[in-house]
């Protein structure tokens, strides 16, 4: 059966093998290589993408539990050429080293800056993507950065 | 003062030779800088900088990025030279291209492996002759257009400018200056003028890395291309016997099965590490599927019976053997021995370590009849290319390599086994291959950094002074099996001729055992200096506790007056005590070690510095123990001085990550044997640190005014060291062998009374 849902906003049919982790509809099916495959077993992060806009790890989820919702990747983050604030703190604190993580790690703070506007060092702490460069410093420093950038944003709106 | 110098003409003129274009790739695929329309005016100025109509400088990135940050510190180097502002530049991969030039391969793009922190020095005066020539060029353009002489004009951001006070733009000059003779000598500007290296530059692909573009080796397609999955044996030089592949073959969107062989019993690792059944599938899932349904036998191999306990015990018994080979002895060391007050003896061990990069192995590779494509993350693209030669007997210049951003490198892919598996697997497929490892995959089968035990004595006189020191390593060799090292001493990336403290005591011996193991070593980030700081820099900290001394004024003692001694070593040929004490100074200094003595209960401070392939590297961490045996990192400071410094921002960022890897290491990381088969599988055996347990780093870099080193390498070594000699000083456990994990949880509670709980 016919598996429907919104990605990026856009409504998609799958009629494939409803087990095949979203993962890998991802990358070898809708050509969205940003989501990043790292270990399989949900342990790193760095398939991380939104489910009705919570973090969630897709490598290990089928892609029948999508069925009817939506999922967001770091495709989808920026509204066309204007970033989103967290890519933009991304990009000022200059996080990357490999870069490989990076895009779990983004859509984790995503997240984490949606319930947590202004979150403490424990919280920013718990995100648990791993980066095997360890930019770890300056990730905490990004998603401070963020969360002024989203919250001047909000002021202005 | 600036520094007159032949540009390389053969590499500066090169234009068009060997166009990329015109291939059927989906994502896309780095140029050579060449113009593609003959008969309009060239935009190209050699093989690495073309000038957009609109101004856009774009210029050709020729290293391998791996996370170290050269597609951004190389290109800075050219555009500091052709004097054009860093904003307006663009940077694009280079491939690898074969030439053979008097006998000799090379690419065409010189120096393009990526590993010991070569990159900046190797590149440091070449990129910078190769971005004053294009200026040269344009300056004649402009005086050709002007009629003056071209010694009367000067540049500024992009600009050739007149005397009087007229400007021409590069964009408008490019296509005369494409024309003009290329200089047989050029002028490099003095350190005192630089505009761009030495200032902070984010990483060049950041914007395409948050947005989550198609950079690595994992994001690139190709036409026809079919997803190869391998089942490889699980442990060294087991031949397959049997396999079943019925049920694998009926899983929809498999379309085949191959078998690859692996080398022979104890032969060099000339190809991929192990024999293999491969299947060929549409896309990943199915291949996964498939895989799990393989039901492979393996006949007998020796390595079956390898463990890490009895590999421990060979090389215990190998620190007490009679014999070694001897990689150094000066002095008299037996009469310093013989005739000393006392001799100090510590043991430490070190674990096989996991590379572990994020992106697992992975190639894109197409084999056509006379050429061949390969699409991968590289560290060793000349590599890559002669193990294709070799597998396919294509001619090397019809080899193409196209290096992508990787997914972190650390040494494992110096290594080019999974190229191998890829061409073969494209060679019995008939189609071309997209070679993919899980991560299950990259942990059974990876060039491990070596395990190891070392015994360092020193032999004390009556006035407790150091009159001798003997340093023997038992450790499985990095060389063993290693095509490119035949015929290198077995301590190669193990131990060290002039390694500290050589020449700083009156008489050392230093001692390599080789030890057995069916484990495929390799290279892995700073091998050497990681493998022989920790041991070093403990035993220092120990014998300065049994001689009653503050460990730094016994390190700084012990390094006397600044002067420079020989070095053997890559990094070489000299060192200098001065440049090591500074940046154990200034670590000492920014943790405050005089608080050493007055901490809390429970805090400890620690130092370690050493001397990493041509730069200076010191950590000083202070640490809390609590009663329970928990550890935290309070205060971390890494200090490196690597010359003059072209990248602040990606140094420091170089420093940081290293620091905090080589703490993940040696808090957490090991990788053990049973039977032959690595233990560890995926990333909970092997708990790399996780954001709540990274401390932030203070990085201080001695920006001294000599040509630079590198920065990948320097942040690794001493921070191990450092931290085991600041939990020392917290709560007198003294850990001798990494990783710590559950050493102080065990200890501390005892030694405090405390029950466990």
């Amino acid at each position: 059966m016919a598996i429907e849902f919104s990605l990026n906003g856009i409504k998609t049919v799958f009629d494939g093998d409803e087990e095949m982790p979203l993962l890998w509809y991802l990358r070898d099916h809708a050509g969205l290589t940003g989501t990043k495959f790292g270990c399989g077993i949900a342990a790193c992060g760095a398939c991380t993408v939104h489910l009705d806009g919570a973090a969630t790890r897709s490598c290990v989820l089928p892609i029948a539990a999508v069925a009817g919702k939506n999922v967001a990747t770091i495709e989808g983050l920026a509204n066309g050429v204007v970033l989103h604030p967290v890519q933009q703190a991304w990009i000022e604190e200059d996080v990357p080293q490999c870069g490989y993580c990076q895009a779990g790690q983004i859509m984790a703070a995503v997240d984490l800056l949606k319930k947590q506007p202004n979150p403490s060092d424990e919280q920013i702490n718990q995100i648990s993507n791993l980066c095997r460069c360890g930019t770890y410093p300056r990730i905490r420093r990004a998603i401070r950065r963020a969360a002024v950038l989203i919250n001047q944003q909000e002021e202005r709106t | 003062m600036s520094a007159t110098t032949q540009p390389s003409r053969r590499q500066f003129l090169q234009v068009g030779a060997t166009a990329l274009g015109g291939l059927l790739v989906s994502n896309s695929l780095a140029m050579a800088f060449v113009d593609s329309d003959q008969e309009k005016p060239s935009k190209t100025l050699g093989d690495y900088i073309r000038i957009e109509p609109t101004g856009l400088v774009l210029i050709g990135g020729r290293g391998c990025e791996i996370g170290q940050g050269v597609k951004t510190a190389l290109p800075m180097l050219i555009a500091e030279e052709l004097d054009v502002s860093w904003q307006s530049v663009s940077v694009e991969q280079l491939p690898y291209e074969y030439q053979l030039v008097n006998d000799e391969e090379r690419s065409r793009y010189g120096a393009q492996g990526a590993g010991g922190s070569t990159s900046i020095p190797d590149s440091w005066l070449e990129l910078r002759q190769i971005g004053a020539a294009a200026r040269h060029l344009l300056m004649e353009a402009a005086a050709e257009q002007w009629r003056v002489s071209p010694d009367v004009l000067r540049t500024a951001q992009g600009e050739v400018i007149h005397p009087n006070g007229s400007r021409l733009a590069y964009v408008d000059l490019v296509a005369r200056a494409s024309k003009q003779l290329p200089p047989t000598n050029v002028a490099l500007k003095s350190p005192g003028s630089f505009r761009i290296i030495g200032t902070p530059a984010k990483v060049v692909d950041a914007l395409a890395i948050v947005r989550g573009e198609p950079l690595y080796g994992l994001d690139k397609r190709l036409p026809g291309a079919k997803v190869a999955l391998l089942l490889r044996s699980p442990v060294a030089d087991a031949e397959l016997s049997s396999v079943d592949v019925d049920k694998a073959k009926a899983v929809e969107g498999v379309i085949g099965i191959h078998q690859i062989d692996g080398p022979k019993a104890g032969e060099p690792y000339a190809h991929n590490l192990r024999a293999a059944v491969a299947v060929i599938a549409d896309d990943t899932w199915a291949a996964l599927k498939a895989r799990k349904l393989l039901a492979a036998k393996w006949k007998a191999s020796a390595a079956s019976k390898e463990s890490s306990a009895a590999l421990r015990k060979s090389a215990v018994k190998a620190l007490a053997a009679k014999s070694a080979e001897v990689v150094q002895e000066q002095g008299d060391v037996a009469a310093a021995f013989s005739g000393a007050e006392s001799v100090f003896t510590r043991d430490y061990e070190q674990p096989f370590l996991a590379h572990a990069t994020l992106e697992p192995q992975n190639a894109l590779i197409r084999i056509d009849d006379d050429s061949a494509l390969l699409i991968a993350p590289l560290q060793s693209p000349a590599g890559a290319s002669r193990m294709i030669h070799a597998l396919t007997d294509i001619p090397r210049e019809k080899i193409r390599i196209q290096m992508t951003r990787s997914g972190g490198g650390f040494g494992r892919r110096l290594s080019n086994d999974f190229v191998a598996e890829a061409v073969k697997v494209a060679l019995a497929a008939k189609v071309p291959i997209r070679l993919i490892w899980t991560r299950e995959d990259d942990f059974a089968t990876d060039f491990y950094r070596p395990y190891g035990m070392h015994r360092i004595e020193a032999a004390l006189d009556a006035d407790k002074q150091i009159s001798g020191w003997r340093h023997r390593v038992a450790a499985t060799p990095k060389v063993a099996r290693d095509p490119g090292m035949a015929g290198a001493p077995n301590w190669v990336a193990c131990h060290e001729k002039d390694e500290f403290p050589a020449n700083l005591v009156p008489a050392w011996l230093h001692e390599f055992v080789a030890l057995d193991s069916s484990l495929a070593r390799g290279w892995w980030r700073g091998p050497l200096p990681t493998f022989i700081a920790f041991p070093v820099q403990s035993f220092i900290d120990e014998l300065a506790a049994e001689l009653v001394q503050d460990p730094l004024e016994l390190r700084q003692s012990m390094l006397g007056k600044p002067r420079d001694l020989p070095y053997a070593g890559h990094g070489g040929p000299s060192w200098n005590t001065g440049r090591l004490r500074r940046v154990m100074d200034l670590a000492a200094e920014k943790i405050a070690w005089g608080r050493r003595g007055k901490l809390p209960t429970g805090h400890g401070l620690g130092i370690a510095a050493h001397f990493v392939f041509g730069g200076y590297a010191a950590h000083a961490v202070e640490v809390v123990v609590s009663d329970s045996g928990e550890l935290k990192v309070v205060r971390c400071v890494a200090v490196a001085d690597i010359g003059r410094v072209v990248n602040p921002l990606g140094a420091e960022a170089q420093i940081m990550g290293a620091t905090i890897d080589g703490l993940s290491t040696a808090l957490n990381l090991e990788i053990t044997v049973e039977k032959g088969v690595v233990q560890q599988s995926n990333f909970p055996d092997y708990p790399l640190l996780k954001m709540a347990n990274a401390p932030d780093v203070e990085v201080h870099l001695v920006n001294s005014q000599v040509d630079p080193g590198g920065a990948g390498e320097m942040g690794i070594a001493t921070i191990a060291p450092a931290l085991c000699n600041a939990i020392f000083n917290a709560c007198g456990k003294r850990i001798r062998s990494l990783p710590i994990t559950n050493q102080l949880r065990e200890a501390v509670p005892k030694k405090h009374g405390v029950e466990k709980g």
